[in-house]
């Protein structure tokens, strides 16, 4: 017997409504019942970061997130950061710097960049390491990917000095 | 990777969710920032009937940092690695918690989740050993204190009764040398060995010193012999190594994947003297 629940988010700045049961993942709710296939499942225990999204302004692993427990919540995905038409200035640095490969990782990478660098508008080299620790790329391009970050804050930090 | 069907609740207050345990005894867990609970439901080596999640109970949360510290259960690692009073009251913390797991899983993992469930890879427990913390347990007979050097009982099994709930963690301002060093094999492993270390000095001696050790046995480990051994001592060569001696004597690692008995007896020794070193560096 199903038990499912009303679920209420507000998903990349829309209000969504769906049934789930308490028990469905996040990362499933996310991806089967609403469509958004941004973010991946990886190794789906909370190790790998495919899964990472934005939730009430913070970054958190969809694959160890209960749908009940993120019941009213604000998510934001790779889909609300940027478009094929109009990518974030993250999307262009990692394509420039070559920051993805088979590009799995990519989504989650992206994802948790964009929190780290309005948590930590101006990183060095190594909070950008451990800022990004929780996401794996099975590739190994993270000398790349690093460098995509700290292109990236710099561009944005121009950006805003220029709108100053 | 589906975990067996559950009722979820979100009481408001401590009271609703001891009711909730009361009425459903050990068919419900309680669930904090889940990432030691979830994994256990997908394996189904746990699978309550009811979920009793306490992201609601705004009485759970807020750091108090003044010569008593109190952190409540439902503050996140991320929480406690931020906040500038802990960072000058008791900044062992902050060192603790960065080398917990990744930024994703600090974000909703809790202080009181890491305490309570008494899994002895978690590196809380043995921190909270070494302050000599106390922590605050409510149920329906009430509130009551219980020192954390009394809580771990085996794995997973703790002195909180099933239908208590941890509530607070509490201790004094530590002295202040202090350290956790870890070793692990990854971001987001357990300690192949992590050792934890508190020492005040006056005029070169050492005049208080704690020890206690994570995963290097079934139960989160506080060695009072090696404290004991860096009494009086100017934590040189010879102090430091009698007190990896004593602390060889309290713990009793296992073989598992991080190695053999004899590699976690050696990279317990390696830990602990490189603790001692950073903390003695710092008083």
């Amino acid at each position: 017997m199903s038990n499912r629940m009303h679920l209420t988010l507000k998903v990349n700045g829309e209000a969504v409504e769906t049934l789930a049961e308490p028990r469905e993942l996040l990362i499933h709710v996310l991806r089967e019942r609403l469509g958004i296939t941004g973010p991946h499942i990886g190794c789906e225990t909370s190790h790998c970061g495919a899964c990472t999204v934005d939730m009430d302004g913070k970054s958190v692993k969809a694959c160890t997130i209960f749908a009940a427990q993120a019941q009213g919540a604000e998510i934001t995905t790779i889909e609300g950061i940027g478009t094929p038409d109009s990518l974030h200035v993250l999307q262009e640095m990692f394509r420039e710097h070559h920051g993805l490969q088979c590009g799995f990782c990519t989504p989650g990478m992206i994802t948790r960049a964009w929190r780290l660098l309005q948590e930590t508008p101006s990183p060095t080299e190594e909070e950008v390491r451990f800022g990004m620790a929780g996401n794996l790329c099975r590739c190994t391009g993270y000398q790349n990917i690093v460098k995509a970050v700290l292109a990236a804050a710099n561009e944005l930090n121009t950006v805003k000095e220029a709108a100053e | 990777m589906i975990p067996a069907r559950f009722d979820y609740h979100r009481p408001d207050s401590v009271a609703a969710a001891v009711g909730l345990l009361q009425q459903h005894g050990d068919e419900a867990r309680v669930v904090a920032g889940g990432h030691s609970l979830i994994p256990m439901m997908k394996l189904r080596m746990a699978a309550p009937a009811h979920l009793v999640d306490l992201q609601g109970i705004a009485a759970l949360r807020g750091i108090e940092a003044g010569d008593r510290i109190r952190i409540g259960a439902m503050v996140t690692q991320s929480e406690m690695l931020a906040h500038a009073g802990l960072a000058e009251a008791a900044p062992i913390l902050a060192e603790a918690a960065r080398q917990i797991a990744d930024p994703q899983v600090r974000n909703l993992g809790t202080v009181g989740g890491n305490v309570a469930n008494g899994d002895p890879g978690n590196d809380l427990p043995a921190l909270m050993l070494c302050l000599d913390a106390t922590f605050t347990l409510e149920g329906p007979e009430g509130v009551r204190e219980v020192a954390a050097r009394g809580f771990y009982e085996a794995p997973y099994v703790t002195a909180r009764e099933e239908e208590e709930i941890l509530t607070a963690v509490g201790f004094d301002r530590p002295a202040r040398g202090f350290a956790y060093e870890k070793q692990k094999r990854k971001i987001g492993d357990y300690a192949t060995a992590a050792a934890a270390v508190l020492i005040g000095a006056e005029g070169g001696r050492v005049v208080s010193a704690s020890v206690a050790m994570t995963n290097l046995a079934d139960v989160p480990v506080f060695s009072a012999a090696a404290g004991e051994v860096l009494l009086g001592s100017d934590c040189g060569e010879d102090a430091v190594a009698a007190a990896v001696d004593a602390m060889q004597g309290d713990i009793d690692p296992v073989e598992d994947n991080r190695g053999p008995v004899e590699f976690k007896r050696h990279v317990a020794g390696v830990i602990l003297a490189r603790a001692i070193a950073r903390a003695w560096s710092r008083v």
